[in-house]
């Protein structure tokens, strides 16, 4: 069970694109793409852990305590907030899409293109 | 290309992948032995150079601090980008929202939900504020504590009062927070340059007690511009966003 996470990582990452890939609506394929961001996190998130280890805050305990890597923490935590802001952006594409053809069906919408 | 073929074109890519993953796992150290050196010298001597106790706030706001203005500034962007792209177009006209079927049972909002949300307005409030004020010592900081202050923004709406929400949150205000945030930040760097230091160096007093509120210079600072631009980016998403729900655009 050593690797466990990061097949869970790749699991979710693959889950994720299979949904892109087949989706039929814009709305679906945004939560889709939710999903592939999320794979991100438990990977970045798998790699800092350390067993034993306690979270990297010493307010109340010594500075020399293991504590997991707090780079890769940092970097979900920013991540968590951006990816709302910008999936509400392509949500509010999706409504502009919706307006002006009528459909969110990925595949009709490429159609109507041409 | 149709859906049948886009899936087995997929799947074949998918095999590729998990066949070079699978492969790349085995020279993995296993889950739990983290073997990079980076994070535990910042553990070691972060709480000893920047006084803050709470070392992932040090990271996003002191060491890695370059980086995470480029993550306002997308949050940023975003934001903007809801606004433009929700904006009324031409051809729009704005109605008020108007049930389109007419005749089916439509519960109120319950009293239990207008109480509880308005109960939750002050204290989330409180929350989102010492959220974003307690980035040098506790696992928050100004990206965590400005979304909980949209949040109260929002209890308002649910409890059912959508002018109160307009009228709390007109965009002027929200725009003008917004941007104190996201240029409080830049500026703190930019002082920094003036001081002929390198940008976003923390040039402020660190005071005497790792982990106090007026500890660790710059990182509270930024901490507390960081929640005034997310918590205004938020309440902007989300009020462009009922607006389209509650007046519809339509084209005529």
């Amino acid at each position: 069970m050593q690797v466990f996470p990061f097949i869970v990582v790749a699991w979710v990452l693959a889950v994720g694109l299979y949904g892109i890939v087949t989706s039929r609506h814009l709305i679906h394929q945004i939560v889709c793409l939710i999903v592939v961001q999320s794979s991100t996190y438990v990977l970045l998130l798998g790699i800092g852990y350390r067993r034993g280890a306690v979270a990297p805050y010493f307010s109340d305990i010594p500075v020399h305590t293991p504590a997991v890597d707090p780079v890769v923490q940092a970097l979900a935590l920013t991540d968590v907030v951006v990816e709302a802001a910008v999936t509400a952006l392509l949500l509010s594409f999706a409504i502009q899409a919706h307006k002006r053809f009528g459909t969110l069906d990925p595949h009709e919408l490429v159609q109507l293109k041409g | 290309m149709t859906a049948a073929q886009r899936r087995w074109l997929f799947l074949a890519g998918a095999a590729g992948f998990a066949a070079f993953y699978l492969w790349g796992l085995t020279g993995l150290p296993g889950f739990g032995h983290y073997p990079g050196p980076y994070g535990d010298i910042i553990n070691r001597i972060a709480v000893a150079q920047t006084n803050a106790t709470g070392v992932v706030s040090a990271v996003n706001f002191e060491y890695r601090g370059f980086d995470t203005v480029a993550e306002e500034y997308i949050l940023f962007v975003a934001a903007i980008g809801v606004s433009t792209v929700l904006r009324q177009l031409r051809g729009e006209r704005e109605r008020a929202a108007r049930d389109e079927a007419v005749g089916r049972r439509v519960p109120p909002t319950s009293d239990a939900v207008r109480v509880l949300s308005l109960m939750l307005i002050g204290p989330t409030l409180v929350m989102g504020w010492f959220l974003a004020s307690h980035a040098q010592t506790s696992p928050s900081g100004g990206f965590q504590g400005g979304v909980v202050l949209a949040t109260s923004f929002i209890l308002l709406y649910l409890a059912g009062e959508f002018l109160v929400f307009e009228r709390v949150s007109p965009l002027d205000i929200t725009d003008a927070v917004g941007a104190v945030g996201a240029g409080g930040f830049a500026a703190i760097g930019i002082t920094a340059v003036g001081l002929g230091l390198a940008y976003l160096t923390n040039f402020l007093p660190l005071g005497s007690t790792p982990g106090a509120v007026s500890s660790s210079g710059t990182i509270a600072l930024i901490s507390f511009f960081v929640g005034l631009e997310v918590g205004a980016a938020f309440v902007l998403i989300v009020s462009e966003l009922l607006e389209q729900t509650l007046l519809l655009r339509h084209r005529s």
